[in-house]
Formats: C-alpha cells, structure tokens, sequence
C-alpha cells in the first residue's frame, strides 16, 4: 500500500524551476531517504508533503488524502521534523514537550512509549530551556516533538546535517526502532553514505529525481567496470588523465582512485597501465571494487 | 617555515573549558584537517586562531602574529570561508570580490585584475554580473573560497567548506584547495565527510577540548589498526 502518492508536480520559484515533473511513491512502514545535494527541491518537496506549500500542478496524496484539500486532516496525522530548529528556545525541554502534546489533544504521558528511549536521555536536562541544549540534544527533542501526537507518518528534513558521523549513527539507530514501531519515515540527506540505510532512496539533483530504487539495485545497475587503486599525488592525476583517451570517469576517493571503465575491460585495463607506466607514475594495485552509492550518484549526474 | 604554532590554547567559559591547552603546529602550503565530534571546541579554537577571540590563557601565533597582542594583524593576513555565511546574495559576482578585495585594502587597479583572473580559473567570467543569489550552490562554494584568499592570506580558515554540496563539486572544490596550497597558502579545514580528511596532508582529532591525535591521515590509520579515517573517528570518539 502506498502511504504517500505523487503524479507529475512542478514547483516554480520566479525564474527558478525548484521541482521539476516529479513522480514517486513511498510505501507503508518503509523509510523512504530523499538523497542529493542542497538546492537540488528536498524541502520545497518536504514542503508541499506537510501541507505548508502548493505545488504549481500535479497532485500528491497524503495517507489517501489530497494535500491541498484535506491539509487540516494531514496536519494531524504526520509528523515533520523540519530542517532549521523550530522549538520555543525559551520553553524548557518539558514545556516545549507539553506544548506540543496540548496543540495536538493529547498529553505527554498518553502517548511517552513511542518515544521513551530518547526522552530518556532527555530528562536530565528537562528544566533547561530548549535553546540552551547542545546540537544533538536539541534534535532529540524536536525529534520528540514530532512524535508525541503518535505519527503514523513522519517527516525529517536533513536531520543529520553539520553532525559528527558517530552522533549521526546514532541517530539513524533512533530512526530504525521508530521504523520498527509502525512509522513510515521520509528523510532527507546531502550524505551518500547514509543512502544504505533507507529501503529505497530517490536520488535528486537540480529539481529532477534522477533514480528512485533500493540502494542494492541501484549499486547493481552501475554501468561502468569500476576499479580502486593507491596513488600519491591524486590531484596531479587527475589533470594528467585529461589526455587519457578510451571512456572513463574518474575521481579521487578519500585515500584511493577510483577509475570507471565504459569499454570492455581487457582493453581498458591493460590501456590504462600502459598510461600510466608512460607517464612515470607509481601506483598500487588495481584492484577491481563494488561501487557504493556517492560512485552510482557520480555516474548518474555524469551521464546527463 | 610555521604558519600556526599554538602553544598551551585554551579558552574557558566560565567552568566550562572549551579548549584545553592544545599544542600544535601547521607548516607553510600545508592542508591541516581539524576534524572533532559536535561541540568538541574546533569552532572556539578557529575564532581565537583568527583573532576573534581571546584565549584565557596560553598562545598561538599565527602568520608569526600573536593572537593575543596583535590580532589586528591576524586578520589582515588571514582568510575565512563558512559553509553559512560566504557571500552577498543580493550582490553580484563581481561586487561580491570588489567588496572583500577593497575591505582588505587591494589596490583598485590590481584588485580588478585578480578577480579578472580568478573569474578565468573558476570559468566563471561570464557570471561575473550575475547576482549571488541566482548562482548554483556549487559555483557559490567556489566563489567564495576564490573570494576568501583573493588577498592573498598566509593562512585560510575553511569551515566545514564542502557541507551539503554534491559528490562531484566537492571534488572540484578539492582541487581548488590544492591548487592554494601549491601556491603557499597554509589551509585549515574542519569537514564532516570523512573521505575528505584522507586528502588532508595532516590532520588532527579534537575531543572535549583536548587535541587528541595529530598526524598524517596513514599514521593515525596505523596508530588505532583500521583502514579508514572513518574508523579511526568513530573508534576514538567512542571510546
């Protein structure tokens, strides 16, 4: 069953087309990740998802319900972490808590088991005002924010954004026993990385969704032949590959060199060692790798 | 020749200690990674590096200026560049540089020179008249490194320059950061993407006010037994 329907919607800002005929559909109980650079639609998308924007044409449904009539009765039922912080920095975290649960009838005790296990960590701070907490700590509260009229469908626009990469573990942790709760979760990153932790991504960039699939069968469909390799002096390389001639994409990767191949490796291979031997250049071992999703979104943006 | 010498850094606020005596030095065409979890004291550290603010006690100089007694110096012959604050939107490419270019005191004529080439190296010349805000992310990032060392600085501060921007801008903003170093500029980068500290000549760890490690991207990898920066920071920040 689909929880989240979306036919052909544009968006247009003045001269900038922010979204472009987007089509796609989040199934119940997945978690659903919104990939791509900043600036490429994800909160203008967020935005008309949660009701606080119009698309210009085409139409979404909401957990069967149209987002522009029926947005009072969608506001209700989801939940939408946005991405700038958004709790009353002068309420306390139990205050900003309370103030939510009341805005939604509900109070914080009817519905704490959702929750319970970040609002744990918060109640040692739970006199503090909200604005007054760390980072993270205030992204577990508005976390729990979100959640306390008990969801069924929850948003998160780049909740892991400017965060350590342990903090953002743990987070993705948080999201995983929500998801096992019966929530459907949309979220949204500028980290490839974190693609593998969502049942099926949309990859998007410039208003376009570029690949909606599960990360696996994106990473099964790359094209090229992709090989790793260790090299010093990768950023003098890659000014020499410019005069390298059969088809490839190349880039550094952290430590390493990633070369993709589009001719049939026996040629290529065995081509590229020669240019490289020509060349004077040292190198490690060529060795053939499996490619993660940043190597799939770097073939998929090179190929428009 | 040092471009960063920090001696005993450190800042507290009341009880609190930010930093807490940090030692450390980066050389001249350096690329120094300063990496460290949420709130570990990087940013307390950059402000006193760039003569923002005072330490309570120790020193660092910077440029071979104190950022106790000379911080005027400091920001003459520093750079900054944020992934937050960069550039005017409502300027246009062009004004933006003239804007930076004339506050650092660079005469008109040679001012209007550099940005002529710098515009050419970013293939961006024939943005020059268009306003900030109708630039994509990307070439923005760009644009305001190229802004951030058109003085020519000793040393440039990148904060978390790469944040948000696609798999291949980075790439290209990396080259632009190689291309400064080759040239002598000192660059001090914190990032969150952990593949970029593996460019890092040298990069350091911060925790809880207290620099950690400090080495080349393979020795730390040797130094805790793992393969990857990513690894090592989660391995240490864990333990």
């Amino acid at each position: 069953m689909s929880e989240i329907t979306i036919q052909h919607i544009n968006k247009r800002f003045g001269k900038i087309q922010a979204l472009k005929d987007i089509s796609l559909s989040v199934e119940t109980g997945e978690v659903f990740g919104l990939v791509g650079p900043d600036g490429a639609g994800k909160s203008t998308l967020f935005n008309i998802l949660t009701t606080l924007l119009v698309p210009d044409s085409g139409n979404v449904e909401v957990m069967g319900m149209d987002v522009v009539k029926d947005y009072l009765q969608i506001r209700q039922v989801i939940g939408y972490l946005p991405g700038v912080f958004s709790l009353y920095p002068d309420l306390s975290v139990q205050e900003n808590l309370a103030f939510f649960a009341t805005m939604y009838k509900s109070s914080i005790l009817d519905n704490i088991s959702l929750i319970k296990p970040i609002w744990k960590q918060l109640l040692p701070f739970k006199k503090r005002p909200a604005g007054k907490l760390s980072g993270g700590m205030k992204q577990k509260l508005a976390l729990c924010c979100a959640l306390i009229h008990k969801p069924k469908l929850l948003f998160l626009d780049e909740p892991t954004t400017g965060v350590d990469p342990v903090s953002r573990r743990e987070f993705w942790d948080i999201l995983k026993d929500i998801q096992h709760k019966g929530v459907t979760v949309v979220v949204s990153t500028p980290y490839m990385d974190e693609a593998t932790r969502c049942d099926r991504i949309a990859l998007i960039q410039n208003g376009e969704i570029i690949k909606i699939d599960t990360p696996s069968n994106i990473v099964s469909n790359f094209r090229g032949h992709l090989f790793t390799m260790r090299t010093n002096d990768i950023f003098g390389l890659m000014q020499l590959m410019e005069h390298f001639e059969l088809r490839c994409n190349y880039y550094p990767y952290g430590e390493h060199f990633h070369i993709a191949f589009y001719d049939e490796v026996e040629k290529a291979l065995p081509a590229f060692e020669h240019f490289m031997q020509e060349h004077g250049r040292e190198h490690g071992e060529i060795l053939p790798i499996t490619p993660n999703i940043e190597d799939c979104f770097i073939e998929l943006i090179q190929m428009k | 020749m040092q471009s960063i010498v920090a001696k005993d850094l450190t800042k507290k606020f009341g009880d609190f200690i930010a930093v807490n005596h940090i030692n450390f030095e980066v050389e001249k065409g350096e690329i120094f990674g300063f990496l460290g979890a949420n709130g570990a004291g990087k940013t307390t550290a950059i402000k006193m590096m760039s003569g923002l603010l005072l330490p309570t006690s120790g020193d660092a100089l910077i440029g071979g200026y104190s950022i106790k007694t000379e911080s005027k110096q400091i920001k003459r012959h520093i750079g900054y560049m944020s992934q937050r604050f960069s550039l005017y939107n409502d300027l246009t490419v062009f004004e933006n540089m003239q804007l930076f270019g004339t506050v650092y005191e660079i005469p008109p004529k040679e001012l209007k020179q550099r940005i002529y080439n710098s515009l050419e190296d970013l293939q961006l010349l024939d943005q020059k008249n268009a306003l900030v805000a109708s630039i994509p992310l990307g070439w923005k990032q760009k644009l305001a490194f190229a802004t951030a060392i058109l003085h020519r600085p000793e040393i440039v501060f990148l904060d978390e320059p790469t944040s948000g921007v696609d798999p291949i801008v980075r790439r290209e903003f990396w080259k632009l950061i190689y291309q400064a170093a080759a040239s002598g500029i000192t660059i001090f980068v914190t990032t969150h993407y952990m593949d970029e500290a593996e460019y890092c000549h040298r990069m350091s760890i911060m925790s809880d006010g207290c620099l950690k490690l400090i080495g080349t991207p393979d020795e730390l990898k040797r130094q805790m037994g793992v393969d990857t920066i990513d690894e090592v920071f989660v391995k240490f920040v864990k333990r």
